[in-house]
């Protein structure tokens, strides 16, 4: 398979990560569309890095995996916290950060 | 046709057919994550897709990212989705009511215009490419994992180092958001003791158990009340929604009958026949 299929797929993926978070209300449906997106992107540095023929783009995707852990354990406390505050989790509920 | 490019032709069927299964998957899960009403669906979306992007990823010859790619995210990252959303409650579905006008719309325009752009860019930026292999640098240094090892422990070391600080942060962070500071102390058992006999003198509700269901009834079954001492029933012993549901089993006249004349001394127990018609 050549590397324009993969990464084909991945800007699939990657546009329906987006259009998720565009579209949907929920915040962790949202969180998760954001991960689809760090998926995505892995997925282009691994076919890069068979292209490339050495495993840099690998290890650049293992790195993204560790900050995506990261992440998500913040913001699912994150997610958690407002939750409690304002008991939804929909994204349309923090508007009052702007006053 | 010479022995090495048919074997050639083999495997590039099998990579094939390996890539538009997984593809086809991994785009009908993204799919389901953004259709989906319920959050928990989306999140089985999300971990269809993400397996199948393990099986891509070892077809790519990472089987090391493959594994990370299960472990990590199908394994931890959506388990914790999981779990989150059974505390914040899985009914918690998305209110349909846009608060930008035609949002929607312009989201899906703006998302196809987007997509095709990259793919634009892609079909026409790789045009040409001599067709690629990591054979030779995954058996550098014997195997996929070793050769990832020898990058991360020389090149990005210290990136390696800061991750760690970065994990332990996050933990410390997830620690901190989700703290809730007791405001007053908790109560000791001594404390609720005394507070359950004050309500005892007060309201004269009872300090103790209530009698749990079936307590000097004829079954012990969920729906039959318990017989205080004095005959009536405790209509607290049978669970709240057995109540609602007017699911609780009447006292058997008969019975009371029955125990009545056996209190009296009269022997009313009918003998019972065994199937070979010993007595006992």
């Amino acid at each position: 398979m050549s590397t324009t299929h993969y990464l084909v797929l991945s800007a699939i993926l990657f546009s329906l990560g987006v259009l998720g978070v565009l579209v949907r209300r929920n915040a962790i449906i949202v969180f998760m569309c954001v991960e689809m997106m760090l998926n995505a992107s892995n997925l282009a540095f691994v076919a890069f890095a068979q292209q490339n023929g050495n495993l840099n783009g690998q290890t650049i995707a293992f790195f993204v995996m560790v900050v995506a852990a990261a992440e998500v354990v913040v913001g699912l406390a994150i997610i958690m916290t407002i939750y409690r505050t304002r008991r939804s989790a929909s994204v349309d509920e923090p508007n009052l950060l702007k006053y | 046709m010479t022995a090495s490019s048919v074997l050639a032709a083999t495997s590039n069927s099998g990579a094939e057919i390996v890539f538009w299964v997984c593809a086809t998957l991994a785009v009908i899960g993204a799919v389901g994550m953004i259709l989906s009403k319920k959050p928990v669906h989306s999140a089985l979306f999300v971990a269809l897709t993400m397996i199948n992007l393990a099986i891509l990823y070892v077809a790519l010859s990472a089987p090391f990212l493959g594994m990370v790619q299960i472990i990590v995210y199908t394994g931890a990252v959506m388990m914790l989705f999981v779990f989150v959303m059974m505390i914040v409650g899985v009914d918690a579905s998305d209110s349909l009511i846009e608060t930008i006008k035609g949002q929607r719309w312009a989201a899906i325009v703006l998302v196809l215009g987007f997509a095709a752009m990259l793919i634009g860019a892609i079909v026409n930026g790789l045009q040409g490419v001599p067709d690629p292999s990591l054979v030779a640098a995954n058996a550098e240094y014997g195997g996929n994992l070793q050769g990832i090892a020898k990058i991360i422990f020389t090149d990005y070391v210290i990136a390696f180092e800061v991750t760690s600080a970065l994990l332990i942060v996050a933990a410390l962070g997830a620690m901190l958001l989700t703290h809730r500071e007791r405001h007053t102390p908790k109560a000791t058992q001594e404390e609720r003791s005394k507070a359950r006999f004050l309500r005892y003198a007060a309201t004269s509700e009872l300090p103790g158990n209530l009698p749990p269901a079936g307590t000097y009834a004829r079954h012990n079954a969920i729906d039959t009340p318990a017989l205080a001492p004095d005959g009536s029933t405790v209509p607290a012993s049978v669970p709240g929604p057995l109540r609602e549901r007017g699911n609780v089993r009447p006292v058997d006249v008969a019975a009371e009958v029955e125990v009545e004349e056996i209190s009296e001394g009269k022997t009313v127990v009918a003998p019972i026949n065994d199937e070979d018609g010993e007595q006992r």
